[in-house]
């Protein structure tokens, strides 16, 4: 589904990733962990197509990310559903426009999905923030709107980045719990985070992978969790 | 051609959630609209300029080419001897049409704008003046004969006067269309100005909306519908405006100059319509254009 070949990423100055490789395959959980500034953020975006890979090959969908065009990654885009570490509304229309907007940008408002907006904020808890515009949401009511809107349309994948940042732990498993069901409805789930206490929670509930980058390097880690 | 068509019937149908993507822009709103109102209003006056100084070199161009005039100075006692002299040249030369002797009182009249009415003007050695209809004469031929048979006969065929006035007047033509020109490309110049200000304001939207799966041509419409929709707005207004001054000037007198003949006549009323049209395609490509180039910047 998404697939990495050997592939290094530098910053102006010196190399924050190299000869990374990474497959993953439909329905398959993964943790990615490290310390801060080790990369995390940025192979997450390799993996959506946000970034070019300095050298090496990345495969979206089978597509070589070199040979997308900017509509190409758009319309990876409505595959995909990103949960940033810092989540961007848009504040000017409220919670539930926000979450139904991957289906206005691609006119799909009126399809069948639309239908489900109203399950879908119940299920993460903010039907009773609908009509709320997003500066009035807490830190934790922003990360599952955020997560609403990655996976109203029903995306193959769902890339988080660190989506359990600032909450507290009861909030963290809440959000983790939907991302596991997510994954037993047979969506990839990528997780990016440095909380080894959710990796475990995780673990105890479903077979995930745990992916550390260290020296700029990607491994697999293994009992030591 | 069927795809711009589309492009445009979509763009003027609207879309109300598309809309709803870019947050209201109050004040800017209005800057916008009353450039385009002021840029109409002015292309309005220069499209006037340029028919009426066209109108003016046509006519001058025609009227005093389709005529000349021979002028007798002789003393006194020759002067009818010479001008029948000059009627049996100018009877018998091909390609002159009506010769006519002006009267003393016709005479008295083309005088009265320079000297006034109370000229006296029988007292005055005038030299009489002969007025014919060109019909294709060969005038250096029309000269000698004139040269030989009748001394004090200089042939006027107008080349001297009309020329000036008709290079005058086509060059204040060319200054209405240069003007006009020169107005749509500040047009433009406005537009993609305020266009760069609003993407530049609405970064985070943008950033938001691409995010979430936003290929660049909804972006791009949501702000292009906008501007359009506001320069056509102010555009007609500007035309309207700019149309009904024309029309409220002080109405052009035949005997009137230059001045008074500026505004349109006829179907001519029909031409400054096309500016807001216009207007509205100049804002259409600027945002366009504008959009792309910022959307470049996001991934």
């Amino acid at each position: 589904m998404i697939e990495l070949d050997k592939v290094v990423h530098s910053y102006g100055g010196g190399e924050l990733l190299s000869q990374v490789s990474l497959r993953l395959a439909p329905g398959s959980f993964h943790f990615l962990t490290g310390p801060s500034g080790a990369g995390k953020t940025t192979l997450l975006k390799l993996c959506y197509g946000a970034l070019l890979p300095t050298s090496g090959q990345v495969r979206v969908f089978g597509q070589d990310r070199r040979e997308m065009t900017r509509d190409d990654i758009a319309l990876n885009r409505r595959r995909i559903g990103v949960v940033h570490q810092d989540c961007q509304f848009l504040d000017h229309l409220s919670v539930a426009d926000n979450v139904a907007l991957p289906l206005m940008v691609s006119g799909r408002a009126d399809g069948e999905e639309a239908q489900h907006l109203d399950e879908l904020l119940s299920w993460v808890g903010l039907a009773p923030q609908a009509q709320s515009r997003p500066p009035e949401l807490s830190g934790g009511e922003r990360q599952r709107a955020a997560l609403a809107r990655a996976v109203i349309m029903s995306p193959d994948a769902i890339l988080a980045d660190e989506p359990t940042g600032n909450v507290d732990w009861e909030m963290s498993l809440k959000l983790l719990q939907l991302l596991i069901e997510l994954n037993r409805m047979g969506k990839t789930v990528l997780i990016a985070t440095h909380d080894l206490n959710l990796i475990r929670a995780a673990k105890a509930q479903v077979s995930a992978r745990v992916l550390r980058i260290k020296d700029r390097r990607l491994q697999l880690a293994g009992a030591d969790l | 051609m069927n795809a711009v068509l589309k492009t445009l019937a979509d763009l003027l149908a609207g879309d109300k959630q598309a809309d709803r993507v870019v947050p209201p822009t109050g004040f800017t709103v209005r800057l916008t609209v009353f450039t385009a109102a002021a840029m109409a209003f002015l292309a309005v006056f220069a499209l006037a300029l340029s028919m009426a100084s066209g109108r003016l070199a046509d006519r001058w161009g025609e009227a005093l080419a389709r005529t000349a005039t021979i002028r007798i100075s002789a003393p006194q006692g020759q002067i009818q001897a010479q001008t029948d002299a000059v009627m049996a040249i100018l009877w018998t030369t091909p390609g002159v049409a009506d010769p006519r002797v002006l009267s003393r009182d016709e005479q008295k009249d083309l005088l009265a704008p320079w000297f006034g009415p109370d000229l006296p003007v029988d007292n005055l050695p005038l030299p009489q003046l002969i007025e014919l209809t060109d019909e294709g004469y060969d005038a250096e031929g029309l000269r000698l004969r004139l040269s030989a048979e009748a001394p004090g006969a200089v042939l006027d065929d107008h080349t001297r006067w009309r020329r000036p006035l008709i290079r005058a007047a086509d060059r204040l033509r060319m200054l209405g269309l240069v003007s006009i020109l020169l107005i749509a490309l500040t047009t433009a110049a406005m537009i993609t100005l305020s266009a760069n200000a609003a993407l530049a304001a609405n970064a985070k939207v943008i950033e938001v909306l691409r995010l979430v799966g936003a290929r660049d041509t909804y972006i791009a419409r949501a702000f292009v519908r906008r501007f359009t929709g506001r320069a056509l707005q102010g555009a007609l207004l500007g035309t309207v405006l700019g149309m009904g001054a024309i029309a409220l000037l002080p109405g052009a007198d035949p005997a009137g100059g230059f001045l008074t003949g500026l505004g349109f006549q006829g179907a001519g009323w029909i031409l400054p319509l096309i500016i807001p049209p216009l207007a509205g395609g100049v804002a259409f490509a600027a945002t366009r254009a504008a959009a792309f180039r910022v959307l470049g910047g996001f991934t």
